[in-house]
């Protein structure tokens, strides 16, 4: 007879997966270098690292995308050759990506059966199908309904779609891919939850992740990768979010840049009476030289509209909106841009960058036409390629060269990209949604810099952002949108996430 | 190291193109040998018919020239991310422009007139292809739909248009054009051993480079690029999308109406009611996709396709194979270039393992 307390010690040290000496060579490119990490049964454990640093290589040897050079790896003890994503999933690891792939139109349900549907004389057998994964939601408390179209469910939800998916394949392993990265606080802390609760079931979690607080708060042991090599595995209790984050970038975290108190210029951006979606309250608010006003929100309430309608990828019928002085109601995107108007939009691949053109052309991509860059409708490749080698070392973007193509570069490096783009010509008004996400450490850092740097030189800012922190640590002022309005303003030092986040639910506090 | 890696990157394409030619001889060749044909005796006749001698060679560049330019139109609008199907109709229309410009403006002098009727023709192709280009900007019509049923108008406005106006009585094609118009010249087919090779493949060669530097050197080129990989980008950086789908449309119509006329001034002589559309717009969408949409390219890809075409008479001359079976050859090499994606994910796992 074992001691209760015995058996689950016992099963914690159950090894359920064991990497041992991986290499991971692309041609010379060592991706991962002799990696060995163990996990086991019921535990969280982290995987720590910048963009490129190797994560995603490493777990994509267990999930069958891509295989090692060298090396084992170990399944419940048996030595095994993940081929394809089929094997990894006959073994019981399950993927959540940090883009779903789901078909919008289809059901919770269909997304859920997609792929190894139960037949019945070549028929969906639906009956079956729904009392499984009723079970998995009983069993793991995931409050979800089957009927619901995908499209029409939060991003929270769809995720949790993910995850049933994963367990509805049976699923031992779950490995999470930047998991938190489209939730709101709440969110956030209802999948903490959820992972706990996997985890009290026998289940095995690994968390992709670059936020330290998430690691803090639920992961047991953290792995730092960088540079493709494993630097440490830390029991998460006794490590400070400090001493993470320097093993993870290799070097203390640069002085912060501070804000220069200055009083503030005239208004560079003026929006009255804007109707963001018909039949709603009308959004009026005001940027001025010199600021940052921060907008707290979460995804689709609204905020995708104001973006579109400031730099006029969109038309708008009521209100209007000034930039510097000039109304935007009929200009044209170049000319609003020709305002002094600068945008880091949210999604850098689909709207910021065009991916296979080199880092120059993209650097020039609002201003080839130019006559610094272009004559008689001849470009000057020359004056494109020294402007950007010039910008390439101010903003220290990690490159070959100008020539090389902005899609082989890392998310960080692509995004500072678009952010020295963005500001080298000093804009009057610099609109950035959501500037670091995805993004490093060490490039977050630097960006959150520029845009100090823009505020203390005057420029005006509008930051739009998912991420309460960033929106806490850089703006003047905070509003807060929900339901396409401005449901409150608030002063960042004297505010808190929650109180933020209860306003973003659209629970006023007053 | 980075040259290297652009290098690469195009040699890359060159072997995929390669594969999928070679593929596609070799499922030619099993299919003969089903059918009890000699692979190497035909495939010999279809190398000696196309370029075994000068003549051959003459009558494959010939048959080269209008494929180069619907070719370049095809992948002017493709680099815009449109797809013009519309290419057989707008050469017909710029084999009718060119050819009628010819015959009612014959007093003037040869030079003047042959730029004429050239002009004429391009400006056909253009205002027809920018049609379906005003539609898509400003409504967003499909231009695949809107080529596709344009092509059947050309087809058969060119056919009344042809009997009405151009034809004499009891006829079905249209006088010859004066011998100062053709853009046959003694001194080329002198050079060919009296093959139809004429100064529109020079014409079609210039077009060819002109693009390639339309493409990579100049702003349009750079817009379009732009629109045809990432519209919603170059719309945010402030590139007008809604002129550049114009205008590639426009270029697109254009380079297929110089196809059609140097192809009437060049090879045909007149313009005459046909019975099916000219297939050299859809050759064309398939040579443009063989050279990856590359303007130089092009001009390989189509000497290629051409030699297939010139060379396939000759096997059913030479021996008893039927041109079928010749036809058969062609479309799978075709067949390949489509599924060139087959090689592609075959090169890549080769280097990632």
């Amino acid at each position: 007879m074992l001691h209760p307390f015995l058996s689950v010690e016992m099963s914690m040290e159950e090894k359920v997966i064991e990497i041992k000496n991986i290499t991971k060579k692309f041609g010379d490119f060592v991706a991962n270098d002799k990696i060995t990490l163990d996990l086991y049964r019921g535990e969280i454990l982290a995987l720590l690292g910048e963009n490129g640093a190797g994560k995603s290589t490493l777990m994509g040897m267990l999930s069958g995308i891509n295989r090692p050079t060298s090396g084992i790896i170990k399944v419940h003890g048996q030595k095994v050759q993940i081929q394809n994503p089929r094997v990894s999933n006959d073994l019981g690891i399950g993927m959540v990506y940090q883009h779903f792939m789901q078909v919008p139109v289809f059901t919770v349900l269909e997304n859920i059966i997609l792929g190894s549907e139960p037949i019945v004389r070549g028929r969906i057998d639906y009956k079956k199908a729904t009392k499984e994964v009723e079970e998995i939601i009983e069993k793991y408390n995931l409050n979800i309904s089957l009927k619901e179209k995908v499209e029409n469910i939060s991003v929270g939800m769809q995720q949790r779609v993910e995850i049933i998916k994963a367990l509805y394949r049976k699923a031992n392993v779950i490995i999470f891919d930047e998991p938190t990265a489209a939730l709101t606080p709440q969110e956030i802390d209802e999948l903490l939850v959820i992972f706990k609760k996997l985890c009290d079931e026998g289940k095995s979690i690994i968390f992709i992740t670059h936020k330290l607080k998430e690691i803090k708060q639920t992961a047991d042991r953290c792995a730092v990768i960088r540079a493709g090599k494993i630097i440490d595995i830390v029991d998460v209790q006794n490590t400070s979010e400090e001493q993470l984050a320097e093993a993870m970038i290799g070097h203390k975290i640069m002085e912060e840049t501070k804000k220069v108190d200055h009083d503030y210029g005239n208004n560079v951006l003026n929006i009255k009476e804007l109707a963001l979606r018909k039949h709603q309250d009308l959004v009026s608010l005001q940027v001025a030289a010199g600021e940052i006003v921060g907008i707290a929100g979460v995804d689709g309430n609204g905020q995708n509209e104001l973006v579109e309608f400031i730099s006029g990828l969109k038309k708008f019928n009521k209100g209007d909106i000034e930039i510097v002085g000039s109304k935007v109601k009929s200009k044209s995107i170049r000319e609003i841009n020709e305002l002094g108007f600068g945008f880091i939009p949210e999604d850098r691949q689909k709207t910021g960058l065009v991916l296979p053109f080199t880092v120059a052309n993209n650097l020039a991509l609002k201003t080839f036409y130019q006559p610094q860059f272009s004559s008689f409708g001849w470009l000057n490749n020359n004056a494109i390629n020294s402007y950007a080698k010039k910008l390439i070392s101010q903003f220290d973007i990690r490159t070959r060269s100008e020539k090389t193509l902005v899609e082989d570069l890392s998310g960080g490096n692509q995004q500072k990209v678009v952010v020295a783009r963005e500001v080298a010509n000093h804009p009057k008004l610099l609109v950035a949604v959501n500037p670091t996400r995805g993004v490093d450490i060490g490039a977050s850092e630097y960006i959150h810099e520029q845009i100090i740097e823009q505020r203390n030189s005057g420029c005006g800012v509008l930051l739009i952002s998912f991420e309460l922190d960033e929106i806490l640590k850089l703006s003047d002022r905070i509003l807060v949108m929900s339901d396409g309005k401005i449901v409150g303003e608030v002063n960042p030092t004297e505010t808190t996430s929650e109180e933020l986040g209860l306003l973003m639910a659209g629970e006023n506090n007053e | 190291m980075n040259n290297i890696l652009t290098k690469l990157r195009i040699n890359r394409i060159v072997v995929l193109s390669f594969l999928a030619v070679i593929a596609g001889f070799i499922v030619g060749g099993i299919i003969m040998l089903i059918f009890g044909y000699s692979p190497t005796e035909n495939y010999l006749n279809l190398f000696r018919g196309s370029f075994g001698d000068i003549y051959s060679f003459g009558e494959t560049l010939r048959n080269a020239t209008p494929l180069i330019l619907t070719a370049l139109g095809f992948s002017v609008a493709s680099k815009a991310g449109m797809f013009n199907v519309g290419g057989s109709g707008q050469l017909l229309l710029g084999w009718m422009g060119a050819i009628t410009f010819a015959l009612k403006f014959s007093f003037l002098p040869g030079p003047v007139l042959i730029i004429g009727s050239i002009l004429t023709g391009a400006i056909f192709g253009a205002v027809y292809s920018g049609i379906a280009g005003l539609l898509k900007a400003y409504f967003g019509t499909s231009e695949v739909i809107t080529t596709i049923m344009m092509n059947y108008v050309a087809f058969y406005f060119v056919n009344f248009a042809v009997k009405k106006y151009l034809a004499e009585h009891n006829s079905d094609a249209s006088p010859n054009i004066l011998p100062k118009a053709s853009l046959r010249s003694p001194m080329l087919e002198g050079l060919t051993n009296n093959s139809t090779f004429h100064w529109g493949f020079v014409i079609a060669l210039v077009m060819a480079f002109l693009m390639y530097l339309y493409l990579n050197k100049m702003k349009q080129g750079f817009e379009i690029k732009s629109v045809g990989i990432n519209e919603e980008a170059a719309r945010y950086s402030g590139i007008s999308t809604k002129k550049v789908i114009i205008i590639s449309m426009l270029l697109s119509g254009l380079l297929a109406g110089i196809g059609g006329a140097v192809d009437g001034l060049g090879n045909y002589q007149n313009i005459s009611v046909s019975t099916v559309l000219p297939d050299i717009g859809f050759n064309g969408m398939a040579v443009s996709l063989l050279a990856n949409q590359n303007p130089i390219g092009i001009i390989f890809a189509s000497i290629l396709f051409s030699s297939l075409q010139v060379g396939g008479l000759s096997i059913s001359v030479y021996s008893d194979t039927p041109p079928e079976i010749v036809n058969i050859v062609i479309s799978s090499i075709i067949f390949f270039v489509g599924v060139k994606y087959l090689f592609e994910f075959i090169l890549k796992r080769k280097e990632t393992n």
